[in-house]
């Protein structure tokens, strides 16, 4: 099975995120840019499934600040080749240029199974990714995955409805899934394999192609959300804090 | 076009989501504004019918494909067709599985402006603006939405349902299923109700609950002490879960359990929209994360920024003492 995983860098989380002058973006110069989470993962179901099966693994991302080290981690791990899509202009891409070109660059692979990539990214303004690439390709896809199981040459897909409840449903042809967790946590790449793989792979490069970005939303602001400043914040040191929670919940009735 | 705002029914089996009536009530508001009506759609699955009073019409989709459960391809050809028959000017998801799913494909089929993670909506003439959380919900987004049609998912939990159960009787319109229905790559096969499990975070008055900041399974050990002296279930945030630092059952939010303690005690959660949406109703909540910016601030009571590590076991000590 030829699976191509689409991995991407978001803006770290944890960081303290600032808006940039433009009022419509994030001040991308002091942000740390790491590995979307839900790429991850759906790139540990791709590893699992080729060996299970056999076949091959290729990642593909935009060229976005420190991308060199998801892909060439993504190598380390057990994908096959790495494709790095360049020629983007820096900054905020939509979800939907993005899955134009990388629709583009699945019609120039021609011959994969499937595509997987993660369930969403925190900055998806204008939708999730799986269900646009889908849609562009007209292949079928589905979301928030946490299994994708080989059966003879088909596909065995769990999604999570929600509370617990899953949906089974069987892919028989091409399918781009959108996925939440693997069935295991995502293996970690020791330094030393990373760095062999930098010496030992080259990131192929595909030229973004011109594409018809289509209707999207118009960002007029972005901005923190207003503090309701609702939590009263505990001072002291952890000895006084810890007091002060007790007795919130001793206040409670829920401490003897 | 029509000035019609059409509700996506996220319920495959079971009972109608709350999100669906939240859906309603606020597309009532646009509905009013843009001078036009509400619908729901309806697929599969057409019991209890009669809890749409609060629209005015409700398409529905039959087909025996939705009798052997979920497939993502059968809904998006329903929904399609529904959104064809309905022409409508505003699309209304709610970011559950089948919004997340489909919104995307069914805007980019439509060629209509898509909006996800929406907190709030309102109309600006005839377009709609729609106010998203980004960034796990460390900053929001608003955006102006042009069109012929519009899409939005909504998060769950930002409007309130009431709105959408009250009113009459809605006409019911029955849509033809599409003949793509016949001929799927995406088969479903079956739904599963979850396990049942020894442990219970539903039912207890206190949580003590665990982030990905408590940072290996091993530092787990520390709040599974703090829970064992409280004599309270352990709950966790998903990242918790996916590690497979703790079973399933003890998963609070959108795909996991949803909690309503008395008081709800947070250590290492950033509180993310997926993981408030299964606490955010806790009577109060009290929340441990250094990132004096975390939004898990926004919804907690009390709230303090320091480590965890050098917190929990004073809290320990303290109820030891
Ligand atoms: C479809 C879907 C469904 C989802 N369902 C759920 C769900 O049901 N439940 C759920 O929880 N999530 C769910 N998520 C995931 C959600 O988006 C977040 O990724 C998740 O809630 C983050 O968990 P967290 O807060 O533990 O981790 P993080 O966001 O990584 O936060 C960790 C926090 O710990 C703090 N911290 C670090 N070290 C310390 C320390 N020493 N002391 C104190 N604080 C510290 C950090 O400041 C940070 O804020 C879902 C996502 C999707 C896409
Ligand atoms: N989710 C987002 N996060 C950060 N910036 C965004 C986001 N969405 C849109 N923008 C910015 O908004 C500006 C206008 O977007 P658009 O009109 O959609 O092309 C662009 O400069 C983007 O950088």
């Amino acid at each position: 099975m030829k699976i191509v995983v689409g991995m991407r860098q978001l803006a770290d989380l944890v960081e303290e995120l600032e808006v940039a002058d433009s009022g419509v973006d994030i001040d991308r110069d002091f942000v740390k840019f790491v590995s979307n989470e839900w790429d991850e993962a759906a790139l540990e179901e791709a590893l699992l499934i080729k060996e299970q099966v056999g076949g091959e693994v290729v990642v593909v991302a935009l060229d976005e600040p420190d991308v060199d080290q998801t892909l060439y981690s993504a190598i380390a791990k057990g994908a096959d080749r790495a494709v790095k899509i360049v020629g983007v202009e820096e900054g905020w891409t939509p979800t939907r240029l993005r899955a134009q070109l990388l629709a583009k660059y699945l019609e120039s692979e021609g011959d994969w199974d499937a595509f997987f990539t993660g369930v969403q990214a925190a900055d998806d303004l204008d939708g999730q990714l799986a269900g646009l690439i889908g849609a562009s390709l007209g292949v079928a896809h589905a979301a928030v995955v946490s299994k994708a199981e080989p059966e003879g040459p088909a596909l065995r897909i769990t999604q999570e409805l929600g509370g617990g409840t899953l949906a089974e449903s069987v892919a028989e042809g091409k399918v781009v899934l959108g996925v939440q967790a693997g069935r295991q946590a995502p293996r970690y790449a020791p330094i030393t394999r990373i760095r062999q793989a930098m010496s030992s792979t080259t990131i192929e490069s595909f030229e973004a192609p011109e594409v018809e970005l289509g209707p999207g939303p118009k960002v007029r602001k972005l901005y923190p959300p207003e503090s309701k400043g609702q939590a009263t914040m505990l001072e002291g040191d952890p000895v006084e804090v810890a007091e002060k929670i007790v007795e919130i919940i001793r206040t409670k009735g829920l401490v003897r | 076009m029509s000035n019609e705002v059409l509700v996506i029914n996220e319920r495959v089996q079971g009972e109608i989501p709350d999100l669906t009536f939240e859906l309603i009530g606020k597309g009532r508001e646009l509905a009013q504004a843009l001078g036009g009506s509400v619908s729901v759609a309806m697929i599969g699955d057409l019991s209890s019918l009669d809890a749409f009073g609060g629209a005015d019409k409700v398409y529905t989709v039959e087909h025996p494909v939705f009798g052997s459960g979920y497939s993502a391809q059968a809904w998006e050809e329903a929904v399609a067709e529904v959104v064809a028959v309905a022409r409508p000017k505003v699309v209304l998801f709610g970011t559950g599985t089948i919004g997340i799913d489909l919104a995307g494909s069914i805007a980019y089929r439509e060629k209509a402006p898509l909006a996800s993670y929406v907190v709030d909506l309102k109309v600006e003439g005839s377009d709609v603006v729609a106010v998203s959380q980004l960034y796990g919900g460390k900053l929001l987004a608003e955006s102006l939405l042009e069109g012929e049609t519009v899409v939005a998912t909504v998060i769950a939990g930002s409007f309130p349902s009431e709105a959408g159960r009250s009113g009459g009787s809605p006409e019911v319109v029955s849509v033809a299923a599409p003949k793509s229905l016949d001929s799927l790559t995406l088969r479903p096969v079956a739904v599963k109700e979850p396990e049942k499990s020894g442990v219970d975070i539903t039912a207890a008055d206190l949580l003590v609950s665990v982030g990905r900041g408590v940072g290996s399974q091993a530092n787990i050990e520390m709040l599974q002490e703090l829970a064992d002296a409280l004599k309270v279930p352990l709950s966790a945030s998903r990242p918790v879960i996916d590690q497979g630092w703790l079973p399933k059952p003890h998963q609070v939010g959108k795909s996991g359990k949803k909690v309503k303690p008395k008081v709800y005690l947070a250590f290492g959660i950033s509180g993310a929209p997926e993981h408030l949406e299964g606490m955010r109703s806790s009577e109060l909540i009290i929340a441990c994360n250094t990132d004096p910016k975390a939004p898990i601030f926004e919804v907690a009571h009390y709230g303090t920024t320091l480590d965890l590590f050098d917190l929990v076991p004073e809290i320990l000590e303290k109820l030891e003492a």
